[in-house]
């Protein structure tokens, strides 16, 4: 066992990928001397050059459009994407190329491109930099679209993505980069499937679906209900797409009570599709509708302000009330 | 074909060496009272020291964030100064020095890094756009913005700021096509301060920045980006240029930034401490006052006062920023839009309805 925060988890679940295969490249801003600005991809160019840890230009639909090129060479690159704000100048590349052109070639080319973006606020920073863009691309067929909430999950998921021949966005807490948790790295027993869900608390009265950062968020909730008798069983969905549907489905036929929580924009978020799944499946097993706890339909507020706009204890608790005043 | 890393190419304009002697430019020659030259001076120190306080603020908890314009003073008075009031300027988030140019209050600048909102003055006031974080973008928005004046007929120009970073972009390759074949008023003003956080210039481009303008169409200049005199002659002959018709221009100001990236930045990982060193002696400010000591034109009692002026604003700007209050919380959805939004509406009301849950 070793204890391993987040971000160091990400880096040895990186370490080992390009220990197993060197075809694995990783690129990106700053990943190099400095290790990215989150320190994620930290001494990788010192052990493997910088033939494998490639400093880019400042330009983020170079760094994917060059990836795919790379991938179709044969190389497994994993893109480094600052900050979610600044996956918006590489969508072009990622929505009309990484995600199509597999299909295109009638299945003869696989476009094995991780991209990995440090995602969502809490850290104060400034406009840009807090952003949870999942949705936009969880709207494009072709991509897998994944979240890893811990130090564990991260360091498999990492490497899944990395051996998956699909292009995967790989969204990443930011906020949970620091949190720290043991982590078997001797074996690959305990690794779930890469689009697996899973249940991060049992309960018997509501599902709470989560993700990424906000698991940790619902966990707490999930303990502060206890003290008023209302049993949450927290689901950490993992894989938005595609979902593991039975794990949720199973869980809300059980509970009949559901609250979605994510911090990006409930309007047309990710939430609004489980709600959708949720409802078609298990219609006559609701006791109330589908609730959606997440930010609000503006732009990410100022530092000052994100306690507000992001989702809390507090509000998941009152989504929960609400679910039993129907 | 490589980069000439020192910058003392022959192709870079220079009017004041780092040793405060004045050199003459057959194209660039700037006459500069001794009233004009004091208070360029001025203004370098005062930049420099909103810039120290804002540093001084983010280290106390005050600041979220700051990015410092330490080292890059002469090339931000130089053509902040170069600008009439009719032209436009859109800036990065570092152009604090051109800020003060436009008369933009110090205290607004904090706004954004503290944290109490997304900008906060309004750029039509001073012809000072909002800092722009996502690198690049600005070009675009700046080429438009000229091509207005050109539809219009106005006699102004537009100025946009970038880095050498930016320069790898999309955008910024698209701002010069675009500003190229409309013949759009612009003067792109590249601050080439070496790094984009920990990349070196290197990893941006293998030929000097300015050169790149010759193949979009237009003229490419590199400054000294230390000196004010030759940023303030060559960005003025430049705007010059695009007020009467003659298009874009790129101006490569060859500086250095002697601070952090930002305050988050830890350059001790990527950037030896020798090359710091050689960039203090080609300090912006240092040879403006080498300059007004050798030529009797700054006696201490001005600089004495300078500085005590510094001193005032930082202490005014300190205590101003202290004083912002923070928002509150419905401010989040004010502005979205210009016009009622029913979904704003309701999830305000549904947002005041759970505060109020609290209070009671
Ligand atoms: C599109 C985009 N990608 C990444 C970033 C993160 N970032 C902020 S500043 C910076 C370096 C900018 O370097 P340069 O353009 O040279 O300007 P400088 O800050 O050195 O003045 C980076 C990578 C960003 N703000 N926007």
């Amino acid at each position: 066992m070793t204890v391993l925060s987040l971000s160091k988890a990400l880096n040895e679940g990186m370490r080992k990928a390009m220990e197993d295969d060197p075809k694995v490249l990783i690129m990106g801003e700053d990943v190099g001397k400095l290790g990215g600005v989150f320190r994620v991809t930290d001494g990788l160019q010192k052990d493997f050059g910088e033939d494998r840890v490639i400093d880019t230009p400042l330009a983020e639909s170079g760094i994917i459009g060059t990836a795919i090129g790379l991938a179709l060479r044969g190389y497994r690159p994993v893109c480094e994407i600052q900050f979610d704000g600044f996956v918006f100048p590489a969508a072009d590349q990622i929505i009309t190329q990484l995600a199509k052109m597999p299909m295109r070639s009638l299945g003869a080319i696989k476009l094995p491109v991780v991209v990995r973006i440090p995602c969502g606020g809490g850290i104060g920073a400034v406009e840009h930099h807090s952003e949870s863009p999942e949705a936009y691309f969880t709207h494009t067929a072709g991509l897998r679209v994944v979240a890893c909430s811990n130090p564990a999950d991260a360091y498999s998921m990492i490497q899944q993505a990395i051996r998956s021949d699909d292009p995967v966005l790989f969204f990443e807490p930011k906020r949970r980069y620091w949190e720290k948790a043991d982590i078997d790295t001797s074996s690959t027993d305990w690794w779930a499937p890469l689009h697996s869900a899973r249940t991060v608390r049992p309960g018997a009265d509501v599902t709470v679906l989560a993700y990424g950062p906000m698991v940790k968020t619902c966990l707490e909730a999930a303990t502060a209900a206890e003290d008023d008798g209302r049993s949450l069983e927290v689901i950490d969905l993992r894989s938005l797409n595609p979902l593991d549907e039975p794990v949720v489905m199973e869980s809300v036929r059980r509970t009949g009570r559901v609250v979605v929580v994510h911090e990006a924009p409930v309007n047309s978020g990710f939430g609004a599709e489980l709600a959708a799944r949720i409802t078609e499946r298990c219609f006559y097993h609701l006791e109330s509708p589908v609730l959606r706890v997440g930010g609000f339909s503006t732009p990410y507020p100022p530092s000052k302000l994100e306690e507000h706009y992001l989702p809390d204890l507090d509000r998941v608790l009152d989504a929960v009330d609400r679910t039993f005043g129907y | 074909m490589t980069i000439d890393a020192s910058g003392a190419s022959p192709e870079l304009v220079q009017l004041l060496t780092p040793e405060g002697e004045r050199v003459e430019h057959p194209d660039y020659d700037i006459d500069l009272t001794p009233e004009e030259i004091r208070s360029l001076y001025r203004d370098l120190v005062l930049v420099r020291r909103i810039d120290l306080e804002a540093v001084a603020l983010q280290r106390q908890g005050e600041l979220g964030i700051w990015a410092s314009l330490l080292g890059q003073e002469a090339a931000q008075i130089g053509s902040g100064r170069a600008l009439t009031d009719a032209d436009m300027a859109f800036p990065t988030y570092r152009e604090h020095g051109v800020a003060w140019c436009r008369d933009v209050d110090p205290v607004k600048l904090l706004g954004l890094f503290r944290g109490v909102n997304h900008g906060g003055w309004d750029p039509k006031e001073h012809n000072f756009h909002l800092y722009t974080i996502v690198i690049g973008s600005q070009t675009l928005h700046a080429v438009g913005y000229a091509m207005g004046i050109q539809r219009d007929d106005a006699s102004a120009a537009t100025i946009v700021y970038f880095g050498d970073g930016a320069t790898s972009q999309g955008d910024v390759n698209e701002s010069f096509i675009w500003a190229s074949v409309f013949n759009a008023p612009i003067v792109f003003f590249c601050q080439n301060n070496q790094w984009a956080i920990s990349e070196p210039l290197e990893k941006q481009t293998r030929i000097p920045l300015y050169r790149r303008a010759s193949g979009f169409g237009f003229p490419g200049i590199r400054v000294d980006g230390n000196d004010v005199f030759a940023c303030l002659a060559v960005t003025r002959k430049a705007l010059e240029a695009a007020r009467t018709g003659q298009g874009p221009t790129l101006i490569e100001a060859y500086t250095y930034r002697m601070g952090a990236h930002t305050t988050t930045d830890d350059p001790t990982r990527y950037r030896v401490a020798s090359e710091l060193e050689a960039w203090k002696l080609k300090d912006p400010i240092e040879r403006v006052k080498a300059y007004l000591f050798k030529n009797e034109q700054g006696d201490q009692a001005f600089f004495d006062a300078v500085e005590a002026e510094a001193d005032q604003l930082g202490a005014d700007l300190r205590r101003r920023c202290l004083a912002m209050p923070d928002p509150e919380p419905l401010d989040i959805f004010d502005h979205v839009y210009r016009e009622p939004h029913a979904l704003i509406d309701q999830e305000r009301a549904q947002f005041a309805a759970y505060l109020e849950g609290f209070e009671k």
